[in-house]
C-alpha cells in the first residue's frame, strides 16, 4: 500500500508545484508588464469573464473530483483488512504500547512480524487516546478507551520501522514509541519458537472464563441462563427490543463490560458487569477464546462440545 | 446636524437615521442572537440525539423516572406565561401603562412558578440518588451506565435552560421598572418587542425539552 | 486626491484621558483597543512558539520538561487561535473600517461593541490567570478523554476564559450582520459595497453560527471535569469522539473566520495597487458566501483516522475537496485583476504578492490532507502543521499586516517608512518559508506534531526551521519600530495618500467622529478606477 499511497503523494506534490509556479509565475510578470509608468495611470476597465470563471471553477473541480476518486478507492481498501490477515492485539496506555499475539506472546514498545504476511492490528486504549503511526508503511489509526480500532498492514522488506504514537496523550507523548520489526519467515518462526511462556491468548482467555465463572451461565447450549457463545462471533443477535446486531469485538467487549447495554431477547437481565474488573488485555484474550469457540465442535477447551449453532431465540 | 435633534425623539440613538431604523436593527439583532441560542442548545440536543439512538432502553428507563405531571405543569406554566408576555407586547404597542405593568407582572410570576417547580424536581432529584457522580444510584436499572448519562443530560439541558429563565426574569424585572415610568409608548417600546422575542424562544426550548425529557416511551409499557 | 491636512477636530482628538477610550462608543477607538489587546497577545503567543523552536533544535527535550513544553504548545495554539487570529483582522480593521466603508456613522449596536472589547479582554484574563497559575497541557484542542479526565492542568479555567471570549465574537458578528443589512448609505446596494464588506459579512455569519458549538461543548467539557459528568467518558457511557465531531463543527469554520476577512483585506489592497476593478466582482463576492456554507460541513476531516466510518470519511473528503474550489476561484480572480492593470509596489502590495505564494501553497497542501489516503499518512504530524501556518499566518497575519500598513494613514493620519516596510515584508516572507518549508518535509518523513524529543532523523530540518523562525521574529519586530516612529515624527498623510477608491479615502485622514462631514451617497459601481 505504501508505494501506492506515495503516488498519489508526489502527483500531489508535482500539483501543487505546477500552480504554484504558474500562478505566482504569472502575477510576477503582470507585475512586471503592467507596472505603473505615471502617477496618475489607472488600470484597464475590465469587469470580468463569465467563460473564463466557468472554466477556472470546472476545470478544479475535475482535478479535485479526481484525486477524490483516486485516494477514496486507496483508502477503501486501507480501510479493510484482507481475511488471512495476521491477528495482533495491541493496547496502548500511557505511556507504552503492549502488543499480544493470539499465540501467547506479549511484547511491550516492540512488535515483531513476518514478511509479506498481512498484520491486522485490533487495538485499545487504557485511558485516554492514543495513535498508532508507522510512517514507513503509512499507516495510522487512533487507539480508543473503550473501543475497538483496527489498522492492517503488509511490510515488504525486513527490517526495524519507527512506530510512533501520533494522538497528544499527556506527559510522555513523545515517549511513547517503539519499533515494528519485520523479519523473514524463518528467522520470525524461530522467534515464535522462542515460546510465549504462556498458553496462547485463547487458552489464558479460556482460563479466565473458567475462573470468572462465566460458564455458570453461558453453557455449550441454549439451556443456560446466558447465551451460548458457540459460534456466537460475527453472527447476527437480536436483542430484546427488536434491533438486530452483529456480535462483533466491540459487542462482546461492551456485553462483559456493560451487560444491560444490549439484551439478547429471550433472556433476564442478571449478567453482572465486569467492568474494572478484566484488563483490556483480559478482555482480548476473551475476544480471542470465544472467537474460538466454533459451530463444529472440532477444538478442545473443555467446554461440552455443542452439536450445531444455537438458533436464534425470539 | 443639531438643529434636527430638537424634533427627535429622545430615543433615537445618533448614528440612526430614524426610529424605524433602529427598530428593525435591534429586531435583526434579537433575531441574530437568537439564531446562537438555538445552535448553543443545539450542541446539547445533538448529544442527546446521539446517544439516545445508541441506548433508547436505557433513556426511556431513566425517563420514566421524571415526574410528567410536574414536567407537564410546567409546560403549561411556560405556555401561559408566553401570552402573558405577547400582551405585554400588546400594552407596549398600544402604550397602556397598567397593561404593561399586570402582563409583565404575570410574566415574571409565571417564570418564577417555573423555577419553583423546578426547584422542587431537583431536589427531588437528589433525594433519590439520580444525581450524577459519585452518589449516582438508579435501583433496578437495566443499565445504569446509560442512564446516568441520561441524567447527565437532563441536568445539563434544563440547567442551562433554567438559566435562561433566570436572565429572561430579570430581563422583564428591568422591562417592569421601565414600563412603570412611562418608558413604552406606541412610538417606542422596542426592548419590549425584543425581549419577547428572547422569552418565547425559552419558551420553545422548552417544548422541545418536555417531551424529548419526560416523554420517551410514555405510550406504552416499557419493553 | 491629495486633500488638505488633518481638519481641526478627528476620533482621536475627540476626547482626551482613559475615560473617553475605556467608555467610548466610537467603532474606530474599540478598533484601536483591540488592536493593543491583539498585539499582546500576538507577542506572548509568539514568545510561545519562539520556545517550542528553541526546544525543537536539538532531538533531545533538553530545553524544558516534558510537562512545560505541553503546556507552552498549548498556550501557543490557545492564544493565537482564539485570542489573535479570530479577532485581528475582524476586530481591528473590521471593526474600523466597516461602518465607513458603507457610509455608516457606527456600527448598529456601538456599546455591544464596547461590551464585547471588554468580553474579549475578561476571557483574556481568564486565559491568562490559568497560565500564571500553571498552565494547561492539553493542547488548544482539549480532546477527551485526556482534558475531562485525566488532565492535572488548569483545563477549567481556560476554557471557561475561551467560551467567555466567544461571546465577544459573537457579538461582533451580530453586529456587523446588522450593520450591513440596516446601515448601508443611499445607494450603496450590495453590489457596490467593497469586497471587504462581503467577506466580513460572511465570516459574521460564522461567528453567529459556529461560535455557540464550540461554547456548549467546552461547557460540556468544564461540566465534566468540575461535575463528573459522563459525556465523553468511556467508562461513565460517554463517547469521546463526540467531542472531536462537536469540537470540529466549529472549530473548521473557525478557520474560515481566519481567511475570509483577509481575503476580503486582499481583494482591496489588489484593487488598489492596480488601480483596478477586482475582476470578477459578483464571483469573489459569492464566494465568501460558498466558503463560509460549505466550510460547515467538512468537519470530519480532522478526523479521518479517529475511527469514524469510512463511508463518513468519503463524504467530508469530497465536501473538502468542493470547499476549496471558491478560493481558487478567488486567486484566480485576483491575479486576473493585474492583467491591465497600473501596479505599484508599495509595502500592502509586497504583503500581496507574499500572500499569493504562500496562500497557494497553503491552499494546495490542504488538497493533500482531503485526500484520504494521504491524510492518513500525514494527518497529526509536521505537514498539517506546516498546512495550517502557511494558511492561518502566510495567509491572515501576511494581509493582517497588509492591511495594517494600507489603511495605517488613515487610522492615524501619519505616513510611514516606505523602505522599511518593504523590506519587513521581504524579511517576513523569507523567514516564514524558511520556517514552515521544512515541516511538509520533515511531516512527511514521520515526524508526529506535539513532540517534544524526536528521534535524531529529523533534526535537520528542525534546525532549518527554527533559524527561519530567528529571521520570521526579525521580521515581525521591525514594523512595531517604522510604525510606532510614525506616530512620533511621521509625515501628515493625505486623504487618499494611494489614489485608491472607497468611501473611507471620501473622508479625512484621521476620520472625524461622526466618520463623515456630510452623509454620502453612493452613485458609483465599486473600484471605479478605469477614466
Amino acid at each position: 500500500m505504501a508505494p501506492q499511497v506515495d503516488a498519489l503523494y508526489f502527483f500531489l506534490v508535482a500539483l501543487t508545484a505546477f500552480f504554484t509556479l504558474l500562478i505566482s509565475g504569472l502575477v510576477v510578470y503582470f507585475a512586471v508588464r503592467y507596472r505603473r509608468r505615471s502617477t496618475d495611470e489607472a488600470g484597464a476597465a475590465i469587469h470580468g469573464n463569465l467563460r473564463l470563471e466557468i472554466a477556472w471553477t470546472v476545470i478544479p473541480l475535475v482535478i479535485v473530483l479526481f484525486i477524490f476518486g483516486w485516494s477514496a478507492k486507496l483508502f477503501f481498501t486501507m480501510a479493510r483488512p484482507p481475511a488471512d490477515s495476521l491477528d495482533v492485539y495491541v493496547v496502548g496506555k500511557q505511556w507504552m504500547w503492549k502488543f499480544q499475539h493470539p499465540d501467547g506472546h506479549a511484547e511491550v514498545n516492540e512488535l515483531h512480524v513476518p514478511v509479506g504476511t498481512s498484520v491486522k492490528l485490533t487495538m485499545t486504549s487504557q485511558d485516554v487516546i492514543h495513535d498508532v503511526y508507522i510512517p514507513d508503511f503509512r499507516v495510522k489509526a487512533d487507539v480508543l478507551p473503550g473501543r475497538y480500532t483496527h489498522l492492517w498492514f503488509k511490510a515488504t522488506k525486513p527490517g526495524r520501522y519507527r512506530l510512533f504514537c501520533a494522538e497528544y496523550c499527556g506527559t510522555n507523548h513523545s515517549g511513547m514509541v517503539g519499533w515494528v520489526v519485520v523479519q523473514e519467515r524463518a528467522e520470525y518462526q524461530q522467534w515464535l519458537a522462542g515460546g510465549a511462556g504462556t498458553g496462547t491468548m485463547a487458552q489464558t482467555g479460556e482460563k479466565l472464563f473458567k475462573d470468572l465463572a462465566c460458564a455458570t451461565c453461558h453453557q455449550a447450549d441454549t439451556t443456560g441462563r446466558g447465551p451460548t457463545l458457540i459460534g456466537l462471533y460475527g453472527k447476527a443477535v437480536t436483542l430484546d427490543d427488536g434491533r438486530t446486531v452483529e456480535a462483533d469485538e466491540a459487542y462482546l467487549r461492551e456485553s462483559i463490560v456493560n451487560p444491560r447495554a444490549k439484551m439478547v431477547s429471550g433472556f433476564q437481565p442478571i449478567m453482572p458487569t465486569f467492568q474494572g474488573l478484566i484488563s483490556e488485555e483480559g478482555l482480548l484474550q476473551l475476544l480471542e477464546y470465544i472467537k474460538s469457540l466454533k459451530a463444529a465442535p472440532s477444538n478442545a477447551t473443555g467446554v461440552p462440545a455443542a452439536a450445531a449453532a444455537t438458533p436464534e431465540k425470539k | 446636524m443639531s438643529g434636527a435633534h430638537a424634533t427627535q425623539h429622545p430615543r433615537l440613538q445618533h448614528h440612526f437615521d430614524n426610529l424605524d431604523q433602529q427598530f428593525e436593527a435591534s429586531a435583526l439583532g434579537m433575531w441574530l442572537f437568537l439564531v446562537t441560542e438555538i445552535l448553543f442548545f443545539g450542541g446539547l440536543f445533538t448529544a442527546y440525539m446521539i446517544y439516545r439512538l445508541a441506548y433508547p432502553q436505557a433513556f426511556a428507563e431513566a425517563s420514566h423516572e421524571l415526574d410528567v405531571v410536574l414536567g407537564g405543569v410546567n409546560t403549561a406554566v411556560l405556555i401561559s406565561s408566553s401570552l402573558t408576555m405577547a400582551m405585554a407586547v400588546w400594552a407596549a404597542q398600544m402604550g397602556k401603562r397598567s397593561s404593561q405593568l399586570l402582563f409583565l407582572g404575570l410574566t415574571i410570576l409565571l417564570g418564577l412558578a417555573f423555577l419553583g417547580v423546578k426547584a422542587v424536581e431537583y431536589a427531588a432529584k437528589f433525594e433519590h440518588h439520580l444525581v450524577p457522580g459519585p452518589d449516582f444510584r438508579f435501583e433496578g436499572a437495566r443499565d445504569p451506565v446509560h442512564a446516568q448519562l441520561f441524567f447527565s443530560l437532563y441536568f445539563v439541558m434544563t440547567g442551562l435552560h433554567a438559566l435562561h429563565m433566570v436572565i429572561g426574569i430579570g430581563l422583564m424585572a428591568v422591562l417592569f421598572v421601565m414600563a412603570a415610568r412611562g418608558r413604552f409608548t406606541k412610538a417606542y417600546h422596542t426592548p419590549v418587542e425584543v425581549s419577547g422575542l428572547y422569552w418565547h424562544f425559552v419558551d420553545i426550548v422548552w417544548i422541545f425539552l418536555f417531551p424529548l425529557l419526560y416523554l420517551i416511551d410514555r405510550h406504552g409499557p416499557v419493553h | 486626491m491629495d486633500t488638505a491636512a488633518t481638519p481641526h477636530s478627528n476620533y482621536l482628538t475627540d476626547g482626551y484621558g482613559l475615560k473617553s477610550w475605556l467608555l467610548t462608543r466610537d467603532h474606530k477607538r474599540i478598533g484601536l483597543l483591540y488592536l493593543l489587546s491583539v498585539s499582546a497577545f500576538f507577542v506572548l503567543g509568539a514568545v510561545f512558539a519562539g520556545l517550542i523552536r528553541l526546544e525543537l533544535m536539538t532531538p533531545a527535550g533538553d530545553l524544558v520538561e516534558s510537562d512545560v513544553y505541553n503546556k507552552i504548545f498549548t498556550m501557543h495554539g490557545v492564544i493565537m487561535v482564539f485570542f489573535f487570529l479570530i479577532p485581528a483582522i475582524p476586530a481591528v480593521l473590521g471593526n474600523f473600517l466597516l461602518p465607513i466603508m458603507i457610509g455608516a456613522k457606527d456600527l448598529a449596536f456601538p456599546r455591544l461593541n464596547l461590551l464585547s472589547w471588554y468580553i474579549y479582554t475578561v476571557g483574556g484574563v481568564f486565559t491568562l490567570w490559568a497560565l500564571v497559575n500553571g498552565g494547561v497541557d492539553t493542547g488548544w484542542t482539549f480532546y477527551t478523554p485526556y482534558s475531562s479526565a485525566f488532565s492535572n492542568s488548569n483545563v477549567a479555567l481556560v476554557v471557561v476564559g475561551i467560551f467567555i471570549n466567544g461571546f465577544s465574537s459573537i457579538l461582533t458578528g451580530l453586529n456587523f450582520i446588522v450593520t450591513v443589512h440596516k446601515m448601508r448609505a443611499p445607494g450603496m446596494t450590495w453590489f457596490r459595497m467593497p469586497l471587504f464588506v462581503w467577506a466580513h459579512y460572511a465570516t459574521a455569519l460564522i461567528f453567529v453560527l459556529g461560535t455557540p458549538v464550540i461554547a456548549i461543548t467546552l461547557v460540556m467539557v468544564a461540566a465534566e471535569r468540575l461535575l463528573h459528568l459522563g459525556i465523553f467518558d468511556p467508562k461513565l457511557g460517554g463517547d469521546p469522539v463526540l467531542f472531536q465531531h462537536l469540537f470540529w463543527f466549529y472549530s473548521h469554520p473557525a478557520v474560515y473566520i481566519m481567511i475570509l476577512p483577509a481575503m476580503g483585506v486582499m481583494s482591496e489592497l489588489v484593487a488598489a495597487f492596480s488601480r483596478k476593478r477586482i475582476f470578477g466582482y459578483e464571483f469573489v463576492a459569492f464566494s465568501s458566501l460558498a466558503i463560509a456554507v460549505v466550510g460547515f460541513l467538512v468537519w470530519g476531516h480532522h478526523m479521518f483516522v479517529s475511527s469514524q466510518s469510512v463511508y463518513a470519511a468519503m463524504a467530508f473528503s469530497l465536501l473538502s475537496y468542493l470547499v476549496a474550489i471558491p478560493s481558487a476561484i478567488k486567486v484566480f480572480n485576483w491575479a486576473a485583476t493585474l492583467f491591465k492593470g497600473s501596479i505599484s509596489f508599495e509595502a500592502p502590495m509586497i504583503y500581496v504578492f507574499g500572500f499569493i505564494g504562500l496562500f497557494l501553497i497553503g491552499g494546495l497542501t490542504g488538497l493533500f490532507l482531503a485526500a484520504l489516503a494521504v491524510d492518513v499518512h500525514v494527518t497529526d504530524t509536521y505537514f498539517v502543521v506546516a498546512h495550517f501556518h502557511y494558511i492561518m499566518v502566510g495567509g491572515t497575519i501576511m494581509m493582517y499586516l497588509g492591511g495594517i500598513h494600507y489603511w495605517w494613514p488613515k487610522i492615524f493620519g501619519k505616513l510611514y517608512h516606505q523602505g522599511m516596510a518593504r523590506v519587513s515584508a521581504v524579511v517576513i516572507f523569507i523567514g516564514f518559508n524558511l520556517t514552515f518549508f521544512p515541516q511538509f518535509i520533515v511531516g512527511y518523513l514521520g515526524m508526529p506534531r506535539r513532540y517534544h524529543a524526536y528521534p535524531p532523523e529529523f533534526q535537520l530540518w528542525n534546525i532549518l526551521s527554527s533559524a527561519g523562525a530567528v529571521i520570521l521574529a526579525i521580521g515581525y519586530a521591525m514594523p512595531t519600530f517604522y510604525l510606532i516612529y510614525s506616530l512620533v515624527k511621521g509625515k501628515p498623510a493625505p486623504a487618499n495618500p494611494w489614489g485608491a477608491k472607497g468611501l473611507e479615502w471620501e473622508t479625512s485622514s484621521p476620520p472625524p467622529t461622526h466618520n463623515f462631514e456630510a452623509a454620502p451617497v453612493v452613485t458609483e459601481p465599486p473600484y471605479n478606477y478605469a477614466k
